[in-house]
């Protein structure tokens, strides 16, 4: 059984006029297996962020369904945790408190343990005590990505969770997911508007089209890890995303398809 | 640039690069923002302001408006006698009684009608209505149904209180980022969880600033309550050392003690803006 199925979900959201209904997905199906890495890719307003909060169970679709592990979703579960783009640590707890969150029903013991884990993984190690607004927003993402993991959820949402971070300290925390995932092995599935993250870090990419946004391909990226990212095997993927997207690779030629 | 111009603009501009530095090379002139500034500026100005007011007195040739110093004896007169301590100690009994109330009740109230709209629109109105009274306009209600008593001030207090209690409470939780929610949502928080670990303390730094307002107005309506119904309190010394023998002296000591007290009050709720729990609602910048 799929992690994670969706079954001609669409969306659509009232617009400005009376009456007026705006598309947002089409008729979106596709199946994501336990354990993979899925990108999901699309231009900005696309509808890409809106799939992932009806996968999560944060809002329900106009119509069709999003199943995972068989069951039709209706809301959030905690077996599932989504990673916000930011901000979506708590401000008023530290990093201990942040990353056990999700653990009020283990010992004491079981806690700080978990907790010691998790840092150790993302890398906080002496933060423990620090709170959000004395760490760089690359720290804050570590801090989140560690809560989602603590509660040992089968799936990890991530809405876009590097967008706000700059490039270097983005690619670190791509470098940096991609050992945690496979050391952790979770299901992630993984939206983004940027095609070389998505790339770099996915198994499959699901790239969407412009709103109404359809699923337009499913793109394989069998390359082996950790990717090369000067290899003509990643450059050749990329480029194909690229031209998928009605993009050229080449700055110059970038000419958006309308 | 040429090379001499270039050399002129690094000499003028070292003092800056010390300053940057936070190392000045030079003690004196002190710098704008020097400590000692910091000191002389506030009591530069009282004390001009005291000089004034004892030569406005002097001049006008006034046998009823105290100077500074009639100000200070009155006060040490109050103090000999034992009142002194009696009515700040009255009046901060009334005032952490009707504060606590408005507090207790406000707070809890206050998240309950941010949360639940429906509850929310029923109740707003009501809210907006009684809210513009002022609580002096409650003093003979108040006397009617609690009498002579310390009831009726501190009726008087937590009226003035947890109205501004309330509303800052109220507007927190509707102006919560909503990623907060879902993430609480996501963790599989029940209703009393939610509200405890998620709610109330994403609302608290909006909560706190309304603390502090609201405790401003509730020691600003403490001398209108006590000029009713008791014998005790800073507002009751002011209405009396007027009627008993218009001491003017003894009313402008009530009026220092209120402010002072006013001021050191409003320094220990700013501590609260300190804490580890909170600090992220203020230092954004």
């Amino acid at each position: 059984m799929s992690a994670v199925s969706l079954r001609n979900l669409s969306i659509r959201f009232p617009g400005k006029r009376s009456g007026q209904q705006i598309d947002v997905l089409e008729n979106v199906s596709a199946d994501v297996a336990a354990g993979e890495f899925v990108c999901i890719v699309g231009p900005s307003g696309c509808g890409k962020s809106t799939l992932l909060n009806i996968v999560a169970g944060f809002i329900s679709p106009t119509s069709g369904d999003a199943l995972v592990e068989g069951v039709r979703v209706t809301r959030p579960d905690p077996r599932r945790i989504f990673v916000f783009q930011e901000n979506g640590v708590f401000p008023w707890l530290n990093v201990r408190e942040n990353i056990s969150f999700g653990l009020r029903a283990r010992s004491k013991e079981e806690q700080n343990a978990i907790v010691a884990r998790y840092v150790e993984m993302v890398g906080l190690n002496g933060f423990e005590d620090a709170y959000p607004r004395e760490l760089s927003g690359g720290m804050r993402q570590r801090v989140e990505i560690a809560r989602a993991l603590a509660a040992n959820p089968d799936i990890i949402y991530m809405d876009e969770p590097f967008g706000a971070l700059d490039f270097i300290t983005r690619l670190k925390m791509r470098a940096d997911l991609t050992r945690i995932w496979q050391a952790e092995r979770k299901t992630i599935l993984f939206v983004t508007h940027d095609i070389e993250e998505a790339v770099q870090l996915a198994d499959r990419i699901f790239v969407f089209s412009k709103r109404p946004a359809t699923l337009q391909k499913i793109v394989n990226v069998d390359l082996p890890r950790p990717r090369d990212l000067d290899s003509p095997s990643y450059l050749r993927k990329r480029d194909e995303i690229f031209r998928l997207m009605g993009m050229s690779s080449r700055i110059g030629e970038a000419i958006m398809a309308s | 640039m040429s090379a001499e111009s270039e050399i002129i603009s690094n000499v003028r501009s070292s003092p800056d690069v010390h300053a940057v530095r936070g190392k000045r090379l030079t003690i004196w002139p002190p710098s704008p923002d020097a400590l000692l500034w910091r000191i002389v500026r506030p009591v530069g100005m009282a004390a001009l302001f005291l000089t004034l007011w004892g030569l406005a007195v002097r001049w006008s040739h006034t046998d009823l408006f105290p100077t500074p110093g009639n100000v200070v004896r009155g006060i040490v007169e109050l103090g000999e006698k034992g009142l002194l301590l009696k009515y700040i100690v009255a009046s901060l009994f009334r005032v952490t009684w009707g504060f606590t109330l408005a507090l207790v009740l406000g707070i809890p109230f206050g998240l309950i009608l941010g949360w639940y709209s429906r509850a929310f629109q029923a109740f707003n109105p009501l809210i907006q209505i009684l809210r513009p009274i002022s609580p002096i306009a409650w003093i003979p209600v108040a006397i009617l149904w609690f009498g002579v008593s310390d009831a009726a001030p501190i009726f008087l207090i937590f009226l003035a209180s947890v109205f501004p209690i309330t509303v800052a409470t109220i507007a927190a939780v509707q102006n919560m980022q909503p990623v907060y929610l879902r993430a609480a949502q996501n963790f599989g928080l029940g209703r009393w969880e939610l509200f405890h670990r998620v709610i109330f303390r994403a609302s608290l730094p909006q909560i706190i600033t309304g603390v502090r307002i609201a405790l401003g107005v509730a020691w600003l309506v403490v001398v209108a309550a006590e000029m009713i119904a008791v014998n005790s309190g800073l507002g009751y010394l002011i209405i009396d050392a007027r009627n008993a023998g218009k001491r003017y002296d003894l009313v402008v000591a009530g009026m220092v003690m209120i402010g002072l007290i006013g001021l050191v009050l409003d320094l220990l709720v700013r501590q609260l803006e300190k804490l580890d729990a909170v600090r992220w609602g203020y230092a954004r910048r």
